[in-house]
Formats: C-alpha cells, structure tokens, sequence
C-alpha cells in the first residue's frame, strides 16, 4: 500500500456537505454511522469513537460538551497543527457533527500552547462557517446551535491525557482523574462530555458523506480508515504522510525516503521502538500503535542518548501525582545513568527497573505513566549490548 | 442499592453495589494496605498503594476508587499485587528521608509501618541520595516536605474540612512539593494553625512546633513555680496517646503531670467554667441592649471565641463580623491571665517565678498563646503549649507507668470543675453549658431537658440549630426575655463554619448565639490530639466526655464553688472591672 489521501486531499468535499447530511438524518444515525465505521480515536489509544458518542447521547445531564484534543504535545507528532493548518473547516464541522450527535451545542477546542498561531486560522474558519449558517444558532434553518470557542493550553504534556485537558479546562492544576467516572458520563464541570483528537473529528465528515463500509474498506479488520503519521528523523522527507490503516512500517518508510534504519520509534516517546528487522510490522492498533508519530534513527545513533532524551522528558513531564510515574520516571532515568557509568553491567542487575518498568505500566493511574517505561524496556532489551555480553541487539 | 455478588480471593461474598472495592475487601475481611485514602476525606487514588488485580483487565485497580460491580473477580494476593506494593513502597521509600528515630511521628508512621508489614529490608531504587531535612516552622505546626510522600491528605484536609486552602501541590514530578501561594511560610497566608493536616499525615512532614524541651527545663528550675493546666479534651485523648484504648484517665493524668515534677496541677475546666459566667452574661447584655433598649450597634448573633483556630479564621476571612465574636478570652488565656495574678496571691508567690505550661488538644494554641494582646497579667500569660501527644511523650520519657498510676485530684483554688467544662471538649459543649447557665440566670429555674443533656446540640452533624423558647415568668431583671424564643447554632470544622458566616454575612440567618469550633468533632478532634483520627475515633472521645460530664457533681459551671469564689474575692462581678481586665480581649483584621 501507498499513500491515500483522504483528509489530506488536495480536493476536499464541499464546506458543510457532510454536516447538510447529517441534519436530514437522526441524531441516532449519525451516532450509528460512526459506530459503523469502526473509527477509532486517533489520538492514540484508540477507542471507537462511535461507542463514545453513543455513550455521551445516552448520559443523563444537560449542557452536553463536545472537546477537541489539539493539545499535540507527543514528541515528534505535528500531524493535528496539519490538518489545523491546512483543513480546519474540516475539523469545526466534525465537531459540529459530534454536537447534533450528542445533543450539545458547545464545543471547545483546547489547542496546544505552542501553537498560537494557528488560533486565527480557527478563528476565520469559525467566522466563515458562521457566515454560512454552518455554526452558530438555527444551523442551516434547523432547530441546532453550535459553537466552538478555543482555550489554549498551558504547555504540559500530560494535558494530552483527556481527564487532565478537562481538569485544566476548568481552570484546575492539569492531573488525571480517577476513572470512573468517564467523561462521557461526568467530564467537563461534571457535564457528559465527548473528547476527540483534531484527527478523528476531521474525519467525521468524510465518514457521513462516503458512509461507513467505505471508511471500513479503507482499513484493515477493525483498523478502519487511514491514518496520518508525523515521521521525522534520518530521513529525506519528513512530513506527514496519510495511508491506509494497517499499512506497514516499511511503507510508511519507503514513502518518506529513509535509507539508513537502525531504529524506529512509533507512536511517540511513548509508544514502541522496533529494529530494522521488524518493517514488516503494521501501523495498527493490533500492533504498533498508530498514535502518529514515527522517528527514525540511523545507525550513527547511539540509543542511549535517544533513551536518556525520553526519560528525561517524562521525569520533566509526569504530572507529580500518582507515585509509580512520579518516582519510577526518575528510577528509571537513573538506571540509564548507571548503565551508562558502567555501574550496572548485567541484566541480573537491571532486573528490579524491568520489574518497576512493569508495576508503572499496570500500575499508574493515566496513560503517561503506563506507557513511559516502554521506551527503557524496547531500547535497553533490543539495542543495548551490557559488558556481560547480554542484551542488546 | 441491590447486594451483588464479587469473588474476593476465590471467596464468594455478596456486597451493596456501588461500594469500592477497598470497602468490599473490609466486608469480607481482607485488609488492603493504604496511604493517601483517609475516611475523613475525598478519594486521591494516588498512592498507588491499595492496587488490587481484577479478572479481565489490563491495569491493576484502586481498591479505594474502584467501585465493585457484579461478578468482579478480585485477587489482593497476587504476584502482580505482591510486586506492586512493595514496588510502591520501595518508590516512595526511596525519596523519603528516611531518619526514624529522629522523626516526631517513630513507631507511628503508616509508611514506616507498611514498610515492615511488607518485609522491606533493602532497596534497589535508592538510585541517588535520600532528600535532606528541610523544616519549616510556625507556631503551631511545622513542616518537613523530605518526609512528605505527596498522598495529598493535607490538601485535602485544608480544602474539604476546613475550606481553608492555603496549601496545594506545586511544580510537578519528582520536584512537585504542598506549598503554599508563592511558597509563603504559614506564617504569612490564612493558615489557621488549627493542625488538622498534621493528625492526617501519613509520616511526620507535618507536626506540632515542640515546646517539650523548655517545659522540662521549667520544670528542672529550682527558682521557678511551674504550673499546668489541662483542656477537657486531654483527659479523653492522653491514654490513647499512650498506646492504651480509649478512655477518659482524669485522675492518672493529674497524677502523671504531678509525677514528672510540676508544682501545681490545675484545671482549663475551671476557666472554662469561668468563660461560662462571662460570656453567658455577655450574650444577656447583648440581647438587652439590642431587645430593650433597642441598640442597633450590638452585633447579634454573638459567637464563641474558645477556638484560636476558629478566631485566626474569621479574622482572615469575615473580618467584617469581629464585633460579633465574644470579647471573652478563651479559657487557656482566662486561665493563663489569673495564673499570674489571682492564684500568684493566693499561693504567695512572686508571679515573675510562675511558669504557666497548658496541655491541649490543639496545635493553634500555641499560636494563640503568642498573640501580643495575651499578656493582660503584666507577663506573657501562658508560657508554653504542649500538645496531648507532647504530654504523653513526656509521660513516656519520665518513665510513668499511666496504666498503674493512682489517680489523683487537681490542686486548689482553679481546680474544680464542672460537667459543663468537661463538655467543652465535644462539638456543641460550650452552647449547652452556655444554656445550662444562662437559662437558669434569666428564668430563675434549670433549663428543661432531661438530665441537664441539651440533646440538640450533641453530635457529629456538621450544623446544628436548637430553638430554646423562654418561660414566661423571668428573674427579676429579665423580664424581657419573657416568652423570647432563642435561636442557637453549632459548627465544627471550619467548611461548616463557612456555610454559617455566609448565612449570617448575608443576613439569612437569625440566630441569637452560634459556637464554632474550628476542629471536626470539637476540641477533642483537635489538631494536637493522638493520630490517628477518625469518625469512629471521634465518636468514642465523645462518649468519653459525656460519661466524664455525667459522672461530675456539679452540671452547671456556676455551681462551681471555686468559681464562686473567685468571684467573691478577685473578680467581684461578671464583666466587671477586673474581668474586663484580665478576661476580655479584642481581635483584629488580618489580610
């Protein structure tokens, strides 16, 4: 497979098509379309988008809100400030779609602080569509009102986190709730409330106006869609490309023009880093996560650094809350420090920050701390030779 | 809700849906250990330390926020479970300054004791040197963030009970500490030194500022006369200091203090007894003169002004409503002012030698002692406040067997007390002796609930209101209060207090006399009582104060003979001249 652009598209369906669909539909639906689709939140972990939908339609309380997550902080992902960018109108009337859906009239993105410069690109997006009573009251002579204001975020990472993003939205220190309650039943100022990724919403409108089967039909088994990727790193294109769901690593590579592989980081700091010999593995949530970003590294790079750079990031990123992902960050960091001082030199001897490494993924209260220690167990076991000959590639 | 049926370790047990799973675990018997949960307050979910495995998920579970729902199975015994805690427990081990034996709260510290629970002998994560002692220090309560393991309790506690909020997290990750607005020592921001962070910490980052060390010396001091007084709520609290159950120990108290070689061991219940006859006659005089004589200045409703934590908190944040605050000194301060004057005579001693030592239930306290307007005596009227644990290390330290100990009578001439004293120590107790007393002054006859026990006004509800409707025939004097239907309210704990000032700020509320106690559950939920604390803990201290209550000859505060003759000798008259002198105080506004 190649690249299929269907969200990047130079030739986009008409502004507010999709959104004229939907209002001649139900509510019910538009939330059963999207069931159908099989979308799954784009934004990393990958929950179907449609059974999120149902369940905030279906939560007792008023004031329904619909939140998009434009809080891009996963290194090396810039695929949201793209299609924000680039395809804005698109993403204001997913989001509206979602408001009919669920029955709210509000809707807020929360837009990462280093990208203020996108907010006009929102805000003549927003005027636009008002203008042709796309958003606003009495939607197209409908009994509907929408509107989407923005509130940009503060810097923290772990506002990507959506019990966080709603925490911070309040006006609160940005930490994770404990679930449940799920947003969709109690989120924002304890009101249902659906958060979606700037990705998922962009690609609402292309799912009412071409219809489920052919979203499915882009994919792979439930991996439906395309997918757009950030990929940056030793390569001769960076950018961001869009190609089916499930598509392979090597794909994806081949696309962007990366000669020199000694490893590649997928789905973030977060997510897996794999071996040259591992291309065949697909870009799916059965396997790499297709959070959107892909670095690659060349063979002059020492993954130590690479590793030290990511530890380093989450000990500065953890939110401070929970105890597994406040210290373990920083055991974890610190063993890379005694690897490296040649104070530990077996993997007898890095046995307990495995184990820890295991307790902070199953242990940590949100996905920051749950996903931080996979970077130490991919690079240290596949690409880092100990003085005892063992580990490493 | 229906009971549902859970596998709890292999066992079968039928629970009430919407339980957590921590609470299903205590129904079935299985003890899951905890850190940041405290049954006082909102569920953190943050410790990490009551994980539990359930069937068919990917993450372990938090036993305190997880509710249970039908056929979960749970297992709190698992390898996964295993490693996790004492993974937990390694982590925060790690990055805790670890100096037991120097900290306050040795050999009753949740982390020390889950640490040998779990068998933590070594630790393969002290990766870099343990944080160093960085203390911090306030009248009441000190701080050591190197012993703090971020459960958040205190937060919680500052916000939840007491809507005080002076401290929060700040910065993030491992350099995340509880500080203050812009890391002001609680010295500069509305921290009412009440202590009720320090009885919910976990470790020792939070204690009471030790005076332990020049008590001793007083007492050391050949040249000096050191005398104690001791706060109804002590004599329910000090046993359970001492590792013994809970009980009121009155008698052993008296006899431990005179054991570790105090000069004269005296009574708050006196002075409390005292503040009684003041401020009884003080809300009289306000209902007069706003009644008949029609004074709109006179701020009504009056308010106690036993609680230093109470005042410090009012004085930040309705300072608007001062005058309504009773003039009269609290009874540690009533106490500490007649110390130096009345019982110095009385003794025949050169008040310069006296040493005034009070055992509280309190932290702040200790902050009140240190106000400039309490030196009324021409001295500082009280020298030192020591906490119920302090007594009782003391205790300890004096090698005093409390449990084998004879009991003993307090000295004379402040002394005697009543049960209206002793009930200071429970939410609602200074309004009933107040009632006990002012009823009986106005209409000539006792107030008309069975027993003396103004049952309205007891108990652990957050706010209480009682309507006590005067007879129509008064005491010659009072006949304007004739028929008069007085209105009453209690609070405890300062959100309760909250929600009352709100009503009264915005003239919802119409009541004629309002006791606040800063502490939930009244003094003897006090910051300086024995930790840890709980409603069930509470519950019993209360019990114990009203037994002591019951078990007293005089009921009402002006039987009190010494009282009587205090008045005969020294104060003449209530609010008279020398009253106004040594019992009366003003309160300021503080930003």
């Amino acid at each position: 497979m190649s690249e299929k652009k269907i969200l990047t598209a130079t030739e986009q369906p008409d502004t507010g098509s999709a959104l004229k669909k939907s209002l001649e539909m139900t509510s019910a639906d538009v939330v059963f379309e999207v069931r159908e689709s099989e979308i799954r939140g784009r934004g990393g972990a990958g929950f179907p988008t449609g059974i999120k939908w149902n369940l905030a339609g279906a939560a007792s309380g008023s004031n329904k809100m619909v939140i998009c997550n434009a809080d891009e902080g996963e290194p090396g992902t810039f695929k949201d400030r793209y299609l924000i960018e680039n395809y804005a109108l698109k993403l204001l009337e997913g989001m509206t779609i979602a408001g009919y859906a669920i029955g709210s009239s509000h809707g807020i993105i929360y837009l990462r602080a280093e990208y203020p410069y996108l907010i006009p690109i929102i805000e003549k997006a927003r005027e636009d569509l008002i203008r042709e009573n796309l958003l606003g009251e009495n939607i197209l002579g409908k009994d509907f009102n929408f509107d989407i204001e923005i509130r940009p975020g503060a810097g923290a990472y772990v506002c990507g986190e959506e019990t966080s993003l709603i925490e911070s939205l309040e006006g609160k220190r940005g930490v994770p709730r404990n679930k449940p309650p799920y947003p969709v039943n109690s989120g924002y100022l304890f009101r249902p409330t659906v958060v979606n990724n700037v990705e998922t919403f962009a690609a609402v409108p292309h799912i009412i106006l071409n219809g489920a089967e052919w979203f499915q039909d882009l994919g792979i088994g439930d991996c439906t869609g395309t997918k757009l990727f950030s990929i940056s790193g030793d390569i001769e294109n960076p950018g961001v490309y869009e190609l089916p769901m499930g598509s392979t690593i090597g794909e994806l590579l081949e696309a962007a023009g990366a000669k020199d592989v000694q490893a590649v980081q997928v789905g973030g700091a977060s997510g897996a880093t794999i071996t040259a010999d591992e291309l065949e593995r697909s870009l799916s949530f059965d396997d790499l996560p297709p959070g959107g970003s892909v670095i690659v590294f060349n063979s002059s790079r020492d993954l130590m650094d690479v590793l030290e750079n990511f530890l380093e990031f989450f000990v500065h990123e953890s939110c401070g809350q929970c105890t597994t992902c406040r210290e373990g960050n920083v055991r974890l960091l610190d063993a890379v420090h005694l690897i490296r001082n040649g104070e530990i030199s077996s993997m007898e001897e890095l046995e307990p920050f495995f184990q820890l490494a295991e307790v902070m993924k199953i242990g940590s209260k949100c996905g920051l701390g749950q996903t931080s220690p996979n970077c130490f167990i991919d690079i240290v076991t596949r690409f880092i030779d100990l003085p005892d000959g063992k580990g490493g590639a | 809700m229906p009971n549902i049926s859970v596998k709890i370790n292999g066992t079968l047990t039928s629970v009430r849906e919407g339980i957590t799973i921590l609470e299903a675990c205590g129904t079935a018997g299985v003890e899951i250990p905890t850190l940041c949960y405290h049954p006082d307050l909102s569920l953190a979910g943050n410790c990490r330390m009551c994980l539990v495995e359930v069937e068919g998920w990917r993450t372990l579970a938090i036993a305190c926020v997880t509710p249970v729902i039908p056929n979960m199975v749970v297992n709190t015994h698992s390898k996964k479970v295993r490693h996790a805690r004492r993974t937990v427990l390694k982590l925060l081990l790690a990055s805790h300054n670890v100096n037991c034996p120097e900290c306050e709260r040795n050999k009753n510290c949740e982390l020390q004791e889950l640490a040998e629970k779990h068998n933590i002998t070594s630790n393969e994560y002290q990766t870099s040197p343990k944080p160093e002692s960085i203390e911090e220090v306030s009248p009441g309560i000190m701080r050591d963030n190197s012993r703090c393991i971020m459960c958040t309790r205190c937060v919680r506690t500052c916000e939840e009970l007491q809507s005080v909020a002076v401290i929060k997290p700040v910065g993030r990750s491992s350099s995340v500490t509880i500080s203050t607005f812009m890391d002001r020592s609680l010295n500069d921001v509305p921290c009412t030194q009440c202590g009720q962070c320090v009885i919910r910490c976990p470790t020792g980052a939070l204690f009471e500022t030790s005076e332990v060390r020049p008590v001793w010396e007083a007492i050391e001091n050949p040249d000096k006369f050191v005398v104690f007084q001791t706060a109804p709520a002590v004599r329910v609290g000090l046993a359970e200091a001492l590792g013994l159950p809970i009980d009121r120990s009155t008698g052993q108290m008296v006899a431990a203090i005179r054991g570790m070689g105090v000069d004269r061991v005296l009574d708050t219940d006196f002075t409390a007894d005292l503040t009684i006859i003041e401020e009884g006659h003080e809300l009289i005089s306000r209902l007069k003169s706003a009644l008949v004589d029609g004074d709109e200045s006179v701020a009504l409703p009056m308010m106690t002004s036993c609680s230093p934590g109470w005042i410090k908190f009012i004085e930040h944040k309705y300072p608007e409503l001062l005058s309504n605050v009773s003039t009269c000194k609290s009874p540690q301060q009533m106490f500490g002012a007649l110390a130096k004057t009345y019982l110095a005579g009385k003794e025949g001693i050169d008040p310069a030698k006296i040493v005034s030592v009070s055992i509280m239930p309190c932290t702040a306290k200790k902050f009140e002692k240190e106000r400039p307007e309490m030196r009324d005596s021409g001295y500082k009227d009280v020298d030192y406040v020591l906490t119920t644990r302090e007594l009782a290390r003391m205790i300890d330290e004096a090698g005093i067997d409390f449990e084998k100990i004879t009991e003993e009578k307090f000295d004379r001439w402040m002394g005697d007390s009543t049960g209206a004293a002793v009930i200071f120590g429970a939410t609602g107790g200074v309004m009933e002796a107040a009632l006990r007393t002012a009823y009986e002054i106005v209409s000539g006859q006792e107030i008309p609930f069975d027993g003396l026990n103004i049952e309205p006004v007891r108990g652990m509800e957050g706010i209480k209101e009682a309507a006590i409707t005067m007879p129509e025939r008064m005491a010659t004097g009072f006949e304007f209060l004739a028929g008069v239907t007085l209105k009453v309210a209690v609070a405890h704990g300062l959100a309760n207090a909250k929600i009352l000032m709100d009503k009264v700020r915005s003239g919802e509320a119409d009541y004629h006399f309002i006791e606040i106690m800063a502490c939930p559950g009244g003094c003897l939920g006090g910051g300086g009582q024995p930790i840890p604390t709980s409603p069930e803990i509470r519950q019993k201290r209360t019990e114990s104060i009203y037994a002591e209550d019951a078990a007293l000859h005089f009921r009402k505060s002006h039987a009190n003979p010494e009282i009587q003759l205090l008045y005969a000798e020294f104060l003449k008259e209530p609010l008279g001249h020398k009253s106004h002198e040594l019992l009366h105080t003003h309160y300021i506004k503080r930003d």
